[in-house]
């Protein structure tokens, strides 16, 4: 389905995205995904009497990040407002939201106007189970979101759908949130209206809600537009309303109108004082920002000599840079450093289903399973060049050995030298074996004495194999020269 | 009657330290009374006894947190005067009540609510956890307005509460079971709590100390709120060394509520902390020391709010008497305190009803039953209907319409807005005439440093009096909220008997934020220079 040229379709977003904090928004309960129901509440997050509310200072500074990674303004006073509605899942009956004003705004991200962006808490969960019963699981209740509210300025729901997925990328980069879509992590209502191409005015928009993955974005709002489109050119009249959509059957369903809306009776949360934060406190945010991730990639690839291949990579992760660059820091080898993390360290992550984190030891945010102990820190990844780049242990012999490195969390040389595999540079150790690897073929060394001079690294081999890939090969290169002379 | 509970409670807890007698005995004394007294006053929904005499046996058995000289303790030899309130369990063994709207672990929270009848919190308030740790006994949990809705104990799920000088009266509200517990000897003390007098009025009512703390001073951690921005936990008190060594131990920054003031973050511009000293000193030293040239005034906007005769006549006894010493007197105008009252109920019912809205039948409490009781319900609008107009007396169901009707689209900007200003013109009106905390000393020229006038316009009144005229009752707060409006302290203390009703008449002693020293050190002169008021007839009458 197509719109014609006779419509242009206007969008805008609504995005809600879960910080990465460690515990709620309000309370001291854990901020994690898939616990048993109900095993991370206490009498705040699940609206005791009395219980009040105590504002995380670190969702704060998150939300600046998300900010300042935005472009936005950030207001040093923003307000906390009480949203009320009723729903089982809501457990004091109201939200805890910004209004006016919200921490961040005027922002704008991949040519898109932001308006604003604003912290809430979330509601908990209604599971209906089979038998008509709906059970209320609070974990979610009262975990920190923003909401990042853009301006209408899609013209197309692919390119909405596009602008979630790099907002997703640079807000994972950010470390503001781990956006699991499937786990709700990062939700979006999209508003969607149509007018005649040319024209200046919006047409009346419907809101479709909740929509948890990009292809879902995509294709409801396609199939909104196209609603829009068949009504306008029958004659008929849109209703302003909110809408669900239902991607199975691929049509959007009315949820209620306007007239219908709550009145959310929205007031400043008498509980909360302004958030104020200083000047101070914002710069000290962007500060600690992580790079955005093209000013990191220029750097690799224009300082330290990478190839866009191992750019593509170490760039594309805020974890991965920062920890290549924590080694980078002790040890000054680049091309080694990268080379040990693409080719050994990042295979073997996958190997053992592991993330970057928890094989680094960056790991501890809630929700990715134990850390793997001993953790092969940036410290040890740049002992590792660094054992590798003296000689002491040949880069073979680092490869052979790099699983049980992860495991035992000894130190290269070491290991080498458990299993007499360091790297032999002491000239009268290698010249038996380079005179034995002689004497045992000598057609090859006639050949090579002939003047087959490629036959050289066939007699490398022959060697190594001897010391069991603990040769230096400069110097096995140099002895059989000298011994076929 | 046990001698023991004609004792104050600074008293007894001397007596406690100094292992006079058991806290058994005092604690059973309480409770005898107790039995004694509720079928004609009503004052407790829980009478807490099996968990006090537990706790009494439990102190008796650990001995005094600093027991006499004799046994010991400390640098032997030497007499170790330990004046009570200095040390940690400054309320060892002292039998205390609490409103029923403060949460206490073991035993029920109603809020004089039908909705929360059976609940049992899950968890300590805060003032509950600093009254454990200072060594008290906690015997009852005491009646109130339902969740603190009203200003004569009537609007209670579990009867209402009546007055010990005249059963036929109302004890005042909504703190009416602890005042009544307090005046009936009970308890030694309580604690209530104070949206919009709610503490002060029930204690001018029945001839006690109350006084509610400058917003911030006391945690409100586990108290169910009404008005989060005008609620505050304050004693109740029979004296005011008593009331000062009670609010001693509550006050204090918690960080569990985000609206609690963290003086000890500004300890250079503060005044005192010192509340035990600055009341023994109001208590001994020579009325003329204190008086001379304080500088109080006289909010005209009180005085002339049509108070009766007799209240007026023993206040102005009062006045007199400070003037005697050296006082001086001076009329100041509150220009905003006419629309006091309006800005208060839109702006505590508007925060009630989002305070309330937790109160829905689906996680506890409550839960309606359908109008076809053997049915369920039809969806979930129906559940919070019959849960809510089951659960919630009519008192409490106005108030929630009135805020949420003050919140909705369109009436937020006429009303909400509006009072939030008044607020603001109001608390200009109040520094104009106190000068502001942080300034400290009335240096600044034709400031106060203290603000007096009746807490109510007249005494107790009848039983049934207040029903079916809510703007009557809405108007018994008439003075004290106020002070609740701009988050300043006040102690209402009573200065002797009306003329005519022979029930108690009730000063109300206003300071500067987090001044609330100096309000006790007046207060205590105060309380020297009033006739007693005896004790209270109407359950002596009865309770002999």
């Amino acid at each position: 389905m197509r719109i014609t040229k006779k419509w242009e379709t206007v969008i805008g977003l609504e995005v809600h995205v879960q910080l990465k904090t460690e515990t709620k928004l309000f309370c001291s309960c854990p901020n994690k995904f898939g616990a048993e129901p109900n095993a991370h509440v206490c009498p705040g997050c699940a609206g005791m009497p009395g219980a009040l509310p105590v504002l995380n200072a670190r969702a704060v500074e998150l939300a600046v990040r998300a900010g300042l990674a935005l472009n936005c303004r950030i207001n040093l006073e923003s307000v906390f407002a009480r949203k009320s509605y009723f729903y089982p899942d809501l457990p004091a009956g109201f939200q805890t939201s910004q209004l006016e004003p919200p921490i961040c705004a005027a922002g704008s991200f991949e040519g898109i106007r932001i308006n604003r962006i604003h912290l809430e808490d979330d509601a908990g969960k209604c599971v209906h189970a089979g038998n008509g019963e709906t059970l209320v699981d609070l974990n979610r209740a009262g975990t920190p979101l923003i909401e990042i509210v853009t301006e209408p300025d899609f013209r197309s729901p692919a390119q909405a759908a596009e602008f979630m997925r790099r907002l997703r990328y640079l807000l994972v980069y950010m470390g503001v949130t781990d956006a699991n879509m499937e786990e709700g992590g990062m939700r979006c209502d999209v508003n969607v209206s149509l007018r005649p191409s040319g024209s200046e005015a919006y047409g009346t928009r419907t809101e479709l809600k909740n929509l948890n993955s990009f292809n879902n974005i995509e294709d409801a709002a396609e199939c909104e537009a196209e609603r829009h489109r068949e009504v306008l050119e029958a004659g008929g009249v849109l209703v302003q309303e909110t809408r669900q959509f239902d991607p199975e059957n691929g049509i959007t369903r009315a949820l209620r109108s306007k007239e219908e809306a709550t009145d959310y009776r929205y007031f400043p949360n008498p509980d909360l004082p302004a958030v104020r934060i200083s000047r101070e406190f914002v710069e000290a945010v962007a500060a600690a920002m992580p790079e955005q991730p093209e000013a990191r990639a220029k750097r690799y690839l224009d300082d330290l000599g990478l190839h866009q291949e191992e750019v593509a990579i170490l760039a594309a992760s805020a974890e991965l840079g920062d920890y290549f660059e924590a080694a980078l820091a002790l040890q000054n080898s680049p091309k080694r450093l990268a080379g040990l993390i693409l080719g050994e360290l990042l295979p073997e992550c996958n190997r053992r289903g592991l993330g970057i984190a928890e094989v680094t030891g960056k790991a501890g945010h809630a929700g990715q399973g134990e850390p793997v102990a001993p953790v092969f820190t940036a410290e040890r990844l740049a002992h590792t060049a660094a054992v590798i780049e003296s000689g002491k242990v040949s880069l073979k012999v680092a490869h052979e050995l790099f699983a049980d490195l992860l495991d035992s969390g000894e130190a290269l040389e070491k290991l080498a030298e458990q299993r007499g595999l360091l790297q032999v540079s002491d000239s009268s150790a290698l010249e038996g074996a380079v005179l034995e690897a002689i004497a045992a073929n000598p057609e090859e060394a006639a050949a090579y004495r002939g003047g087959k001079s490629k036959l050289l690294s066939f007699f490398v081999g022959q060697v190594m194999r001897r010391t069991k890939g603990a040769g230096n090969p400069a110097l096995i290169n140099e002895l059989l020269k000298k011994h076929l002379q | 009657m046990s001698a023991l509970l004609q004792l104050s409670l600074s008293e007894v807890a001397k007596g406690l330290q100094a292992k006079e007698y058991k806290v058994e005995e005092v604690v059973s004394a309480c409770l005898d009374r107790t039995v004694a007294t509720e079928p004609k006053l009503n004052a407790c929904i829980s009478v807490l006894a099996e968990q006090a005499l537990a706790r009494a046996r439990e102190l008796d058995a650990a001995g005094p947190p600093c027991p006499a000289p004799s046994s010991g303790c400390g640098n032997a030899g030497s007499t170790p005067v330990v004046p009570v309130g200095e040390i940690a369990q400054s309320l060892w063994g002292v039998p205390i009540g609490l409103k029923d709207n403060i949460s206490l672990k073991g035993s029920r929270q109603t809020c004089a609510s039908r909705f929360m009848e059976n609940f049992q919190p899950c968890y300590n308030a805060e003032v509950s956890d600093r009254l454990l740790a200072a060594g008290a006994v906690i015997t009852a949990k005491h009646n109130l307005d339902e969740f603190a809705m009203g200003a004569g104990t009537e609007n209670s799920a579990f009867g209402r509460t009546h007055n010990p000088w005249d059963l036929d009266r109302v004890p005042g509200g909504s703190s009416g079971g602890s005042a009544a517990a307090v005046a009936a000897r009970q308890c030694y003390a309580a604690l209530g709590s104070d949206t919009g007098g709610s503490i002060r009025q029930p204690a001018g009512f029945c001839g006690c100390v109350g006084l509610k703390p400058s917003y911030g001073r006391v945690s409100r951690y586990g108290v169910a709120a009404f008005g989060t921005s005008f609620d505050q936990v304050g004693p109740l008190t029979r004296t005011v060394e008593d009331c000062a060594r009670l609010l001693a131990v509550i006050a204090g920054p918690d960080a569990k509520d985000a609206t609690s003031a963290r003086l000890d973050l500004f300890p250079d511009n503060l005044p005192g902390q010192d509340f035990v000293a600055q009341a023994l000193i109001g208590a001994s030293r020579e009325p003329g020391e204190l008086l001379k040239g304080l500088k109080i005034g006289l909010p005209v906007e009180f005085w002339e709010s049509g108070v009766s005769a007799e209240v007026e006549a023993a206040c102005r006894d009062i006045l007199n008497k400070l003037e005697g010493f050296g006082a001086i007197l001076l009329p100041v105008s509150l220009p905003h305190q006419k629309y006091a009252l309006a800005a208060y109920q839109v702006m505590s019912t508007a925060e009630a009803s989002t305070n309330l809205a937790r109160f829905d039948g689906v996680r506890f409490g409550r839960r309606g039953i359908p109008s076809d009781s053997s049915a369920a319900f039809d969806d979930l609008q129906e559940l919070y209907i019959a849960s809510r107009s089951q659960g919630f007396g009519p008192e409490v169901q106005r108030r929630i319409v009135l805020g949420t009707y003050m919140l909705s689209s369109g009436c937020y900007e006429t009303y909400y807005r509006k009072a939030a200003q008044v607020r603001r013109l109001l608390v200009q009106d109040f520094e104009k005439a106190l000068g502001s905390a942080v300034a400290g000393a009335s240096a600044a020229s034709g400031t106060c440093d203290l603000l007096l006038a009746p807490t109510s316009a007249a005494t107790a009144c009848k039983q049934g009096a207040l029903a079916g005229d809510p703007l009557m009752a809405y108007k018994m707060d008439l003075l004290t909220i106020g002070l609740n409006l701009v988050g300043l302290p006040g102690l209402a203390l009573p200065v002797g008997l009306g003329r005519e009703s022979k029930l108690p008449v009730s000063l109300q002693v206003m300071g500067r934020a987090f001044d609330e020293a100096a309000m006790l050190r007046l207060g205590a002169v105060i309380e020297r220079l009033a006739p007693a008021v005896g004790e209270p007839g109407g359950v002596e009458a009865v309770c002999k």
